[in-house]
């Protein structure tokens, strides 16, 4: 499987299941090439964030097909929480060399180095990327910032626009979202604000699998079965690193894991399975019972409005 | 230990492997044809509207282990003794501290049959609003009465919303029949009277369903307690509803977005318009105009994602080639057929439903998005109120507030080829924005929607036999 890079350029192979498009994924797409051509359209200076996770790399993959033959007319941004995944990093490095992109990295580090952020004492980075985020917003000016967020999600998610008007510390205010009817999407905002945008607001994770597998999108290995030296911390299998893991009382061992969602290490739970291709993968996520943040994600299950909390204060 | 360890070990533990690798198979053997269909939820407050949609994810398995377990863990906190199945739909901090749903939210499921967008809207007032948003994209509607009080004012609301916005199917549940003693009569009275307010109205299809949401009769599965309906439950009406395609139907309507000029070695002279078929099914070598210069050509090609087609139908992104060097750009709309084109005007007549907090005047300035079009626009004036529980015409007021509908007359300061509204493709729909800020002040429908409805009849779907087939 390779990168895509236009039309009928890229394998549809599929491994067995599924292999081509259904109606509903034809549906799914062409939605959201409208949405990110609505961007090219409205505003000055859109950016996407790429992180190397699924989610954006589709992102990604819409954006190159929406204006394909032209270049992409948005350029990428990642906030780099310092505590990455290396293949990720290395993933994202190799996509943005091989199409040509323009990618700013936010890294956490230089917010910490020069004291605008202070470390926490548990370690965890994720939350931190919210400043790094909303000043490089600010700096670079950026009208739009388009991410790969899905609705089913989270429950506030749930509640999100596919434009969503952020303030001009990049926080959402739930009671002052526009009501967004029919495919008529308002990206008008007054100075200092900005748009979110959400082009895959209506995908699911098993949408957003079968597309992958349609398309023959390669994605970053730890998404596949492996073997990984992990410990237990929270009830999640997380992987041992320089961010603060394994402690005293962490025991490492190793298992056969696979990631459903890419974030900081020190948050990011792993998953038993064997799944080591696309099809394993797609039948797992038909079987399970567990929702793909509530599988993986710490940083979700601190309160119950966790996330809701963490978008007002500016977090994509 | 704590639940999230549950998590971990419950990963895979639904089904043994060997039965999900068959479910995967079934689902992926019946995903080329699945269709979706997005449906919107509208009821007044205590109708267990939350229950009904908590109710459907539950019994159709599209709640997950984690997120029962918080709802559970909820419901315990606040000393209920069994899980509020409507802490599963509420997401934001407000709404569950107030126990109301505030905003719309999208949730997703699937079946073997069909895929699901469901916009769960707000039942009180205030939030008509967001009953329009949902009902906007909305297949069909699932209006709740209890069958103690039956048809009420947000019951006529809600169906007048529906018939505005011309949703072709209307679901009528009429929750908690088993507080009337499963009494037939009770819901044919319901029923009827919600008959005879539908065609006023023009409703185009209404089919009535007696339920419990609360123990799930004829939710999901059919009930055996109501022995004197034979129809289907609720999910099984919205997996076969007939999905008709009539945005696919009738004259090409394509608003520009973009011009898609790479200039590269590659592509040296290609110049594409890309945008999304709002309606009609274009074909390469048909005869085109561009308004509003109104220019012909015709089409020379049709590029998708997945390389050049012959045709490409509503709903479809796709970039077009023209055979002529037209002077083209986004806010332009293409259309098809040789007939009755629509002719750019710089006055008309819309119904708008006002959804901004700041109120609307006549005399005032806005933008006009209209498709991919954005036109300085005046309210020339507001000519009347109409009743949103009849749709009757009132008075016209001065200003317009939060939730009003009302006709308007606009004029706009170029001509915008408007036509009247149609539902499927929302050919005719347009949004009113205020340009200091962005704000979305009014959406609208182009044309006098009150004279264009017409009449239908509310009917009790056909007996169906135990394999879903019509006896």
């Amino acid at each position: 499987m390779s990168f895509w890079t236009g039309p009928r350029g890229g394998s549809a192979g599929g491994t067995g299941l599924a292999t081509r498009k259904s109606e509903n994924l034809r549906a799914l797409e062409s939605e959201a090439i409208h949405i990110l051509r609505e961007v090219a359209g409205q505003f000055e200076r859109p950016v996407i964030l790429f992180s190397g996770g699924k989610d954006s790399i589709l992102v990604l993959h819409l954006a190159l097909k929406a204006f394909y033959p032209a270049p992409l007319p948005f350029s990428l941004l990642h906030v780099d929480t310092g505590h990455n995944f290396p293949e990720v990093l290395e993933y994202r490095d190799r996509v943005v060399a091989h199409s040509g992109l323009r990618i700013t990295v936010a890294k956490v580090q230089d917010w910490i180095d020069d004291g605008r952020l202070t470390e926490r004492p548990d370690g965890t980075r994720n939350p931190l990327q919210t400043v790094p985020l909303v000043d490089t917003i600010a700096e670079q000016r950026h009208d739009a910032v388009i991410g790969g967020a899905r609705r089913d999600e989270e429950r506030s998610r749930a509640k999100e626009r596919i434009f969503s008007l952020r303030d001009g510390f990049g926080g959402w205010d739930p009671r002052r979202q526009r009501p967004e009817l029919w495919n008529l999407y308002n990206g008008r905002h007054a100075p200092g604000e900005h748009v979110r945008v959400f082009p895959l607001s209506n995908w699911t994770e098993l949408d957003v699998w079968n597309y992958i597998e349609a398309e023959g999108i390669e994605l970053p290995a730890i998404y596949y079965a492996h073997r990984r030296e992990v410990f237990d911390r929270g009830g999640m299998w997380l992987t041992a690193g320089e961010w603060g893991g394994p402690k005293a009382g962490e025991t490492l061992q190793t298992r056969t894991v696979r990631y459903r969602t890419v974030g900081d290490m020190s948050c990011t739970g792993a998953v038993d399975s064997d799944a080591a291709e696309i099809a394993a993968v797609i039948e797992e996520i038909i079987a399970t019972r567990i929702t793909e943040r509530g599988a993986t994600r710490a940083d979700d299950k601190v309160s119950e409005s966790a996330m809701e909390d963490r978008k007002r204060e500016g977090y994509f | 230990m704590s639940s999230s360890t549950s998590t971990r070990t419950e990963h895979q533990a639904a089904v043994s492997p060997t039965e999900a690798h068959d479910l995967a198979h079934a689902f992926h053997e019946r995903a080329p044809e699945r269709k979706l269909l997005r449906f919107a939820t509208a009821g007044s407050v205590d109708d267990g509207k939350s229950t009904l949609v908590g109710r459907l994810l539950h019994d159709s398995k599209s709640v997950l282990s984690d997120q029962l377990d918080a709802v559970e863990r909820t419901s315990t906190a606040r000393g209920l003794d069994t899980p509020d199945l409507s802490l599963l739909v509420d997401g934001l901090r407000a709404e569950r501290e107030q126990g109301i749903t505030i905003d719309v939210a999208y949730r997703y499921f699937a079946t073997q049959l069909r895929t699901f967008i469901l916009a769960d809207t707000p039942g009180h007032v205030q939030y008509t609003r967001n009953t329009i948003t949902g009902a906007s994209t909305a297949d069909l509607v699932v209006i709740l009465v209890d069958a103690r009080t039956g048809v009420v004012d947000q019951t006529r609301r809600h169906a007048a919303v529906a018939a505005l916005l011309g949703v072709p199917h209307l679901l009528l549940a009429i929750n908690k029949i088993d507080l009337v003693d499963f009494d037939e009569a009770v819901f044919d009275r319901i029923a009827a009277e919600f008959d005879e307010y539908s065609r006023e109205l023009g409703i185009g299809e209404v089919t009535a369903i007696p339920i419990s949401a609360l123990h799930g009769d004829n939710v999901v599965t059919r009930s055996e307690r109501i022995d004197w309906y034979s129809g289907p439950s609720i999910l099984e009406h919205l997996e076969t509803v007939e999905l008709t395609d009539d945005a696919a139907e009738g004259p090409v309507r394509f608003p520009v977005q973009l011009v898609i000029r790479p200039r590269s070695d590659a592509f040296p002279d290609y110049r594409g318009y890309a945008g999304r078929v709002a309606a009609g099914t274009v074909r390469v070598g048909e005869t085109v105009t561009v308004l509003p210069s109104g220019r012909t050509s015709s089409i020379s090609g049709i590029d998708t994602p997945d390389g050049p087609v012959d045709e490409a139908r509503a709903g479809e992104s796709v970039t077009l080639l023209l055979a002529d060097d037209v002077d083209l750009s986004r806010g332009d709309l293409i259309v098809g057929g040789q007939g009755d084109l629509p002719e750019p005007v710089t006055e008309f007549t819309a119904t708008v439903a006002q959804l901004a907090d700041r109120p609307l005047r006549s005399g005032q300035r806005a933008l006009l998005r209209y498709g991919t079009r954005e036109v300085r626009v005046i309210v020339a004036s507001l000519d009347h109120l109409i009743d949103i529980d009849t749709l009757a015409s009132l008075p016209a007021p001065s200003t317009l507030s939060l939730n009003d509908l009302a006709q308007v007359t606009l004029r706009t300061v170029d001509a915008v080829p408007v036509e009247p509204f149609r539902p499927r493709g929302a050919v005719g729909a347009l949004l009113l924005v205020d340009p200091a800020d962005g704000t979305s002040l009014a959406a609208g429908m182009v044309g006098n929607r009150r004279e264009s409805l017409h009449a239908s009849e509310v009917r009790r779907p056909a007996a169906l036999q135990k394999d879903g087939r019509p006896a």
